[in-house]
Formats: C-alpha cells, structure tokens, sequence
C-alpha cells in the first residue's frame, strides 16, 4: 500500500503580532484577534523564499524517509509564491537534494491548495508505479497588501512530503477533488498584490469546496466524521477551520492537534500541509487522518491516511511541527516586517 | 558577482557541499580541486560536507559591496564544520551580541543574494545558531 | 649574481588626484626617479598594478607607460599580485639586475582609484579575495581583516586601544610627511569614535582610497658608485604565496606568507629582525600592522598588540615601523605602496628623510601584502 514515507516541516523564527500591524494602520487590535482568532503569524526573513524553505522542510522528511535521494523520481512544489515567473522552483530543491537529474519536475499553482496539488500528483506516480518515490511540497512566502485585513493572516511556511511503497509511515487509503470556477481571490500578472472578493471567499467558496470534498471523501470510503481520529482544514484563519468541522459534524478535539494558524498564520500552500506533519508529529498507530485543503478559483483535495507503527521510528528523526512554531521566535516590529517584505518602495 | 555560468558551476558546492577528499592523505578540498595541496595526489573522491560547527571568528559588516546593500548590518564568519573544513558565510538568525567564537552553528539553505527585481537569484549555504 | 643598488627614487603627493590621469600620475613619479638619478634612458621597465583595468578600463600598462615615458622600444613588464604589486614589480626589478639580464631598470608603481563609485573601487579590491567562496557571501576586505582582528583579541587579547595605536602612530609619522594623503595626527578617542565599518574595525582602522604612483631607479652596485647619491643596496628580495581565501589558513591569527617571505630575506641577507633597523610594513588596516611584526620575528606571536602600546615601533622607538605614515596616513594607491615603501626606506638611509628621520638608519626591511596574506614580499636594503 503506498503512502507518506517521510514528511518534513520549515517554519521561519520570525513573527509579527496582530497588534503590531493594527497599530500602523489604526485598526482595533482586540477586534481583529477575536475575528480572526489569530494572535501572530511567521514572517520570512529576506533571505527565505518559497525555495529556501521547500529544501530545509524536504530534508527533514529525507531523514524521516532514510532514502537514496537520487531514487526520488518526481519533485513538485505547490506556491502561490514562486521566486520566479519563469525558471522553475522544482529544479532548485530537486538539485539541493541531489535527485537529479534523472527526476520529473513541475511547478504547481492553484492559490492555496498547490501543496496538496503536488501531493496528489506524486503519490498518484507512486500508485501507478511509474516512479519508486515522490517529493511533493507546499510552500508559500504570501503577501497581505498593507492595511488590508489579509495582512494580519499572510504568513510563510512549508511542509514536504515523500511517497512510496515501502516502509511507509501513513498509509494513503483514499483521495478525492472538488473543483469549480469560482472568482473568490485571484492575483493578475505584474499585480503586486492579490484581490479578493470579501465575504463571497466564505460559502460559496471555501465552505462550498471544503464540504464538498469531504463529504465525497468520506461517501467514497465509507466513513464518517467519528471514524478519524484527526481532521486538518485549509486555515485561512482561526474561526473557518472550527465552522467547517462543526457544519461537518467532527469535533473540536479532532481539530486542534493540526490547528496552527493561530500562532503561525496562513501559510497558504503550506497550510493544510503543516497542520498535517503537526498531526503527524503527536498520532499513534493505527490513527485515521483526514486532510481537505482549500485553493481558491476553486478546488480542495482530499486524503484519508491510516498511521502505521513506523510513526513510532520516524517521528524523532527531524524537529516536530510545533517545536519549530514556539521555539526560537524573533518578535519584529512593523517598519522591519515591511522592510523584509519588500513592501517600502525604494529607489532603483 | 557571479554571472550564470559562474554560478551554475559551483552549484554542486553551493546546494549540496560536494567536496574532494584527497584518497592519498586524506585532506578535504572545498571547493574540489585537481591536486592535493597537502601531498601533490592526483586522486580524489567526492563527500558531502558535514553540516554543523563553531565559529572561528565573526564580523558585521556594515559598509557592504553594492550587491549586498539591502542586507547591511549582516554577520559574516569562519565556522569550522565537524569533519575540519573551514568554510566562511553569513551567519544569521542570531542577535549580534549573541555571536561569539566557539558557537555552534548548522547550514541551513538560504538566498545569497539577488541581482534586483529581473536578475538571477543566488542561493547558497549560510549558518544559522544550532 | 650581482649586488644590486638603488640609485633614484620618486614619488608624488598622494590623495585624489582629479585632474591627473593614470598615465600622468605614473609618468610624474617615473620622472623624478630618473632626475633623481640622473639617468634618462632605462634598459627595462617593469610596473605594478594591481587593476586598471576595472579602475580606468585600461590594461597593456606596460607598453602605454613605456611609452608616455619617452622609453620605447624599451622592454616592459606589468605585473600584479593583488596589494603587493609593487613589491612584485621591485622583486621582478631586483632580479633583472642581479641576473645581469639589465643594467638600469626602472620599477614603478601606480593605481587610480577614484574614477569609478565607492562601491565599484569595493569590488575590485574584492577581487584579491576568492570571488566565489568568499566574496560571494558578501565579505569585504575590512571584513575579512575584522575576522583576524577578533581572532587575534579573543585569542591573545589584543585591545581595541592597541590597534588605535597602530592608527595613531601612523598618523603622527604622516604629518611630518608633505607627500601624505593624510599628513595629519589623530586621537586614539577619534579612531575609537568613528563609524564602524565590520565590527571591531572602524573607518579609522583602515587606509584610504588613494591615486597615485611611485618609481625606482636600480642599477648594479658597481655602476651604482659613479652616480651621485649615497649607495642603497638591495640586499634581500623574499617572496611567498599562500591560499588566497582566509578560511584555507590553518591559523587566521598568522600571516602565513609573510613570515616565509620574511624567512627567505633574511637567509638571503644574513640578517636576523634584530638586525633591522626600520621598517616600512603593509598596514593595509591596524591589525595587519599588529600581525605583520609577528610574522617578521620582531616580536613573539600575540605580542604585537603590546609592542605597538610600549612604543617598540614608534618613530623614537627600537625600531620605528611606517616611519613614512604608513598606508594608513600616507594612502594606498593599491599597486604604488610597495614602491613607496622602498622609496622611503632609501631615503631613510640616504638620510633624506627631514623630520621622520630615523638616527642611524643602516638597515631598512620593506614588507608588502597582498589580499588577506595570499602574498608577501620582502625586501632588505642596506646603506653602503
């Protein structure tokens, strides 16, 4: 049975709190907390992009996978965020990891859910056996335009999968896609900064696909919400992944393990994806796992995975999820988030 | 700074420290080179460099070259890696007071620099506190 | 082998010389070498520089120099080893001479340094360092001097004082020297106030951006005798090479190849440091200074700190080190110093110095470097 053989995480040590950001643009600090239930989210230092990440998540879950990296035969990245508009990512990571060159890359978009995108595409290589193993990692450096209320949530952050036959840690039992066109957020070309279409992002669309997904899911495996020990929602903020469960019918236990974003922000492409190693970090054998990610213009993806005992020999090898959210954290104040963030227009 | 053959070549150093071990005697080339400067052999195998150290010594640099002006006040240093090869980089994710000699420190992949908003991005080893 | 003079030397004000170009600075200097010496055709012309061509775009230096000189068709060398240029270009003069392949050469050094941005004259100093695994990540030339400095602190606890001492000292010898770029005194308070360019190194720790030109005249000693200075024999010329990048040293504390440089003079002369009686030293910045006496044996490793704090190399001092203010206060027009060097050195013991005379100057040692130790040379001159 294929499955997860390695996952592995990155997280920046830099932070800003919601009341930093508040303070700038005169907004209610306690209003945007409780609103969104976010507290801080990471910030990426200047020298950290979607790249720079995707390597140090993916070698972690190299350690975990304990893998000839040249036996990799696929390697993808999901962002929203790629460094370049043209020159893949992908070749970068698979070139650090020394799995080239006889590897397939691409890079992949599909607004928050690209991680998951290159999940399903790497283990469904991995099912068919065209490929022993595949890397598939969602990463993202996003942007919040400044006093908008995504400011407070755009946040940085990855998490890097490997699939495989053999000595796998969770295994796949199902997936399943949902996919409409629906013009809820979106980014043109040369815009800096993305739009979004305010409260029509809420249920006609990610609660419109999350649903969808899951219940597809969970129609074409047989199971329902009291089955899984772990549910991980997409996490464009603190109250969604809450809201979606209840209308769902899982509990709030089943959500917290996975549930980062209140101390991380959105990760975007790396949202659903971290909250999975984070769960992935504390589950025991035997657990159910669910994962439904949420992309806008719209689609989720969605894996059921079933945890082995090999999670018990894995887990230690490579920091764990919140370890690497609480430990080491630099508090920057908002002059110096907006110089790291290339929001100050300089001179040429 | 580098054009993109420049870079391109060195990338086997830059992303996965690919270094030369003289088969004779034993010394690690960094970047790999043709003869050993220690005993004159010709031949050497390739290893990867270990991946964590302590500082052999540090500075901030604070007028920096062009390319690197954005990022000035940054720390650069000599680590000496596990395995004896000295390696020098920039040090970051550390307060300067906190830099001292003897620290341990680990590489971590990061952007070196880039070449403004059409240029080649450079990523590279740099060190960060263990 | 022939015994090998020096019979004209020459050199003009240093700073920023905006209205001369590098081939007028070169040829000013050249000129007054050979009025010096009374000579007015050379039988080789060898120059040091260590980047024209980054600096004005220009190379083929020897064949332009030779020929705004006057000399063509005279044979011509450029050489280039980095900040020790100019003591190449002597060395590679030296060697002509006492070959017997020449009769009179004439060695000269030059650089023009402000025709391009602060930030190009950076990059091309940084090509004396490894552009690939060192200035590839953003290190400088202070920045890698900064990297001795704390080494040597941490490890033998030199003091920021000590190397503000190098600095004043330096400054006190340059204002008594009307060819300085700088020929004026500092404080330690001063040194130890201004900006900070990579921690501990301040501005004032570090010599300048200069234009300018230097120039020798050699012959050998037997012709020497029929000209009408007093004769300076070059008794020494040692050379060393080392890794170019700071992080191949074993020892970062150590220069390396100024002490194998050193080590060849000196067997060459037959002398010993205590023999020396002056010293004209690389102090590209104050911890070189501080380096630099170590590795010529003047004092045991880790001492130079508090040899510069107990005056051993002040201008009344055992035995005065940049009597001439050093690159420091007198500028480093990077492939001129290790002319100059040698330039003051014969006019210390011609006893031409004026107010920076050293008493009794009988022997000199010039000692120039380049990058962060990848080269050394030295010379060795005695009063005949």
């Amino acid at each position: 049975m294929e499955g997860i053989i390695g996952y592995g995480a990155c997280i920046p040590r830099n932070r800003i709190k919601v009341e930093e950001i508040a303070k700038v643009w005169g907004a209610d600090a306690p209003s945007y907390r409780k609103g969104l239930l976010v507290e801080e989210k990471s910030v990426p230092s200047p020298d950290q992009d979607t790249i720079t990440m995707s390597v140090e998540a993916s070698k972690c879950a190299l350690k975990r996978a304990g893998i000839d990296p040249k036996e990799i035969g696929a390697v993808y990245i999901g962002s929203e965020s790629h460094p370049y508009a043209v020159k893949p990512s992908g070749t970068v990571l698979a070139e650090a990891i020394g799995a080239t060159p006889e590897v397939h890359t691409a890079d992949l978009e599909f607004a928050c859910k690209a991680g998951t995108e290159g999940m399903f595409v790497a283990l469904s290589l991995v099912k068919a056996g065209a490929i022993k193993y595949g890397l598939a990692v969602g990463a993202d450096t996003s942007q919040g335009a400044p006093g908008d209320a995504l400011e407070y949530t755009a946040a940085a952050g990855a998490a890097a999968y490997i699939f495989g036959r053999e000595k796998v840690v969770a295994e796949a039992l199902e997936t399943y896609s949902y996919t409409t066109d629906t013009p809820d957020f979106w980014r043109r070309e040369y815009q800096y900064y993305p739009q979004h279409g305010g409260r029509f992002t809420g249920e006609p669309a990610y609660f419109k696909h999350i649903t969808g997904a899951a219940k597809g899911i969970m129609e074409k495996s047989g199971l329902k919400p009291a089955d899984f020990q772990y549910v991980i929602f997409h996490q464009p903020n603190g109250k969604f992944p809450f809201r979606v469960g209840e209308m769902l019918g899982f509990a709030k236990k089943q959500i917290e393990p996975g549930w980062l974003v209140n101390k991380l922000g959105n990760t975007y492409s790396g949202s659903s994806p971290l909250g999975l190693t984070a769960t992935l970090d504390i589950s025991q054998p035997g657990d159910l796992i669910l994962i439904v990610s949420y992309g806008s213009g719209a689609g989720s993806d969605a894996f059921i995975f079933k945890v082995t005992e090999r999670i018990n020999e894995v887990r230690d090898l490579a920091p764990k999820t919140r370890e690497l959210l609480e430990k080491n954290k630099n508090y920057l104040e908002y002059g110096t988030y907006a110089k790291f963030r290339h929001k100050i227009r300089k001179a040429e | 700074m580098p054009t993109p053959s420049r870079y391109w070549r060195e990338i086997p150093q830059r992303y996965r420290l690919e270094a030369g071990k003289c088969k004779n005697c034993g010394f690690i080339a960094f970047p790999p080179r043709l003869v050993c400067p220690r005993c004159q052999s010709r031949a050497f195998e390739t290893i990867i460099l270990a991946d964590a150290g302590k500082i052999v010594s540090y500075t901030i640099i604070r007028v920096p070259p062009k390319p690197f002006s954005d990022q000035a006040p940054y720390a650069v240093g000599i680590v000496d890696l596990d395995d004896g090869v000295r390696l020098t980089g920039q040090i970051v994710e550390c307060a300067f007071e906190e830099l001292k000699i003897g620290k341990r420190v680990k590489i971590e992949f990061r952007k070196v620099y880039e070449e403004g908003e059409a240029g080649v991005i450079y990523y590279g080893y740099k060190f960060v506190p263990e | 082998m022939r015994d090998v003079a020096v019979i004209g030397v020459g050199m003009n004000k240093w700073g920023e010389l905006w209205e001369k170009s590098l081939r007028q600075v070169f040829t000013e200097a050249a000129l007054l070498a050979l009025d010096d010496a009374g000579v007015d055709k050379v039988d080789s012309l060898i120059v040091g520089c260590m980047s024209s061509g980054l600096f004005v775009g220009q190379e083929h230096l020897s064949s332009l120099l030779a020929d705004y000189l006057g000399q063509v068709p005279v044979p011509a060398a450029r050489v280039e080893s980095a900040c020790a240029s100019g003591g190449l270009a002597l060395r590679m003069g030296f060697i002509e001479v006492a070959s017997g392949i020449s009769d009179v050469v004439l060695v000269g050094g030059v650089e023009k340094m402000t025709d391009v941005s602060g930030h190009e004259a950076t990059f091309a100093l940084g090509t004396a360092a490894d552009q690939e695994y060192e200035c590839f990540h953003g290190l400088t030339f202070p920045g890698l001097y900064a990297l001795m400095a704390r080494a040597h602190m941490e490890k033998y606890g030199t003091t920021r004082e000590q190397l503000a001492m190098v600095a004043v000292k330096n400054h006190s010898n340059g204002s008594l020297n009307p060819l300085a770029q700088y020929p004026f005194k500092v404080s330690i308070e001063t040194v130890l106030n201004s900006v900070m360019v990579a921690d501990p190194l301040r501005i004032l720790d570090c010599s300048p951006i200069t234009d300018g030109a230097a120039a020798l005249v050699l012959c050998p000693v037997e012709l020497a005798k029929k000209f009408k200075k007093p004769v300076v024999r070059i008794v020494a010329s040692g050379m060393a090479t080392d890794a170019i990048a700071l992080s191949s040293r074993q020892d970062i504390t150590w220069i390396e190849s100024t002490y194998q440089a050193a080590k060849r003079a000196y067997a060459m002369a037959g002398k010993k440091p205590e023999d020396i009686d002056l010293i004209e030293a690389h102090d590209c910045f104050t911890i070189a200074e501080i380096c630099v006496m170590e590795a010529l044996g003047l004092v045991e490793k880790g001492k130079g700190g508090q040899a510069v704090q107990d005056g051993l190399t002040s201008l009344q001092g055992k035995v005065p080190v940049n009597a001439s203010g050093g690159l420091k206060a007198k500028g480093h027009p990077v492939g001129a110093t290790g002319v100059a060097q040698a330039v003051e050195i014969v006019k210390q013991l011609r006893g031409e110095a004026g107010p920076r005379q050293v008493k009794d100057a009988k022997v000199g040692l010039t000692q120039n470097m380049g990058g962060s130790g990848g080269s050394s040379v030295v010379h060795i001159f005695e009063r005949d």
